[in-house]
């Protein structure tokens, strides 16, 4: 069974057409890399698949049933901008995850929080905005979910950092689930992606095997990308 | 040890040069059994799925063998890796003339500035 099937889905706000007849079918056990340039729908799509948006129309099934409820259980899901109430201390939110998912392990969280030098004491508000974010992914992957969707997970986070946190990912999937990263930082990322998906205006224009790619364009996927999408 | 992967090059094959180099160094000698895949993908912090592409390949090329069940082992047999470690040599040397041939140096010449470097 596919992990992730997405039919014909379209979406428009207004008479503005966001996402025009995407389909694309993901199985489990990958890391897939959704990349496209600003504007150019990755939000708007991930927001659908976790049921935050309603499609205009197509479908989208998550382990062969509609988004819903029951797909939000195996999702585990980080947004662009954090919701987190901002007053909590890190031990606060980490009981609030607890309080929410079945599969959230919170040993988990504290041993990686603490890796990463972060007080779990601390309130939110006395930290820098990178320290949130790196709270907020060390939540998202402590869950132990079939589908992790991670949008934007480095942009404000230092580069020595964004390595410590590509191995995090790399070193905290479930065996069997898929990770699917939105960025537009792909030089940072790419060497640890299985599939890339290019998106450009809503559309999908590319679906590969990133090694298959490099060995047939003779180029990295940040060269490639930016050959497609010269301005 | 960091490794250090080129994004323009299929990462696989990547792997697949460092592993051939483990066994022709002998840091993985003749019926060793190897790590798994995971414990690879920790080591060279790449993706499961790229380092098994890898493995796959290695045993192929019948440098490993799978023992169902237990596990991946370096192959019994010591002439493949010799012949491993010949043909890598050669490829080294291949592109250390094909360097000096650019620079106007021939193969007589360039065994002179070989000779002339203290290890």
């Amino acid at each position: 069974m596919k992990l992730l099937e997405i039919k014909h889905l379209n979406k428009s706000f207004g008479k503005k057409e966001i996402l025009k007849d995407v389909n694309l079918s993901l199985t489990g056990g990958k890391i897939i890399g959704l990349l496209g340039k600003n504007g150019a729908g990755k939000t708007t799509l991930i927001k659908i698949i976790n049921d935050l948006l309603t499609p205009t129309s197509g479908e989208v099934l998550v382990k062969g049933k509609k988004v819903g409820i029951e797909s939000k259980k195996v999702i585990s899901y980080l947004p662009e901008r954090t919701y987190l109430n901002k007053q909590m201390k890190v031990s606060e939110v980490i009981e609030y995850f607890k309080d929410f998912y079945d599969d959230f392990d919170a040993d988990k969280a504290k041993k990686l929080l603490n890796d990463l030098d972060l007080d779990i004491n601390e309130h939110l508000t006395k930290m820098s905005k990178g320290m949130q974010e790196k709270v907020q992914l060390v939540l998202v992957m402590s869950r132990a979910a079939d589908l992790y969707i991670l949008d934007e997970p480095l942009g404000g986070v230092d580069p020595a950092t964004r390595d410590y946190i590509l191995d995090t990912i790399l070193s905290n999937f479930n065996e069997g689930a898929s990770v699917i990263i939105s960025t537009h930082l792909i030089s940072d990322i790419e060497r640890i992606l299985d599939e890339v998906v290019f998106i450009d205006n809503g559309k999908i224009i590319l679906h590969s095997d990133s090694d298959e790619l490099r060995k047939k364009e003779n180029a990295s996927i940040d060269d490639i990308f930016r050959r497609m999408f010269k301005c | 040890m960091e490794f250090t992967f080129d994004n323009n090059i299929p990462i696989y094959i990547q792997l697949l040069d460092y592993m051939k180099i483990y066994l022709i160094s002998g840091v993985f000698k003749c019926g060793d059994k190897l790590p798994s895949v995971r414990e690879f993908a920790v080591t060279f912090k790449v993706n499961p799925n790229t380092m098994q592409k890898a493995l796959a390949e290695l045993e192929s090329m019948k440098l490993i063998y799978t023992e169902r069940t237990n596990g991946k082992y370096v192959t019994k047999d010591e002439k493949v890796i010799e012949k491993l470690k010949d043909e890598y040599a050669i490829t080294l040397a291949k592109s250390y003339f094909q360097g000096m041939k650019r620079i106007g140096l021939g193969k007589a010449d360039s065994i002179k500035y070989l000779e002339g470097i203290k290890e």
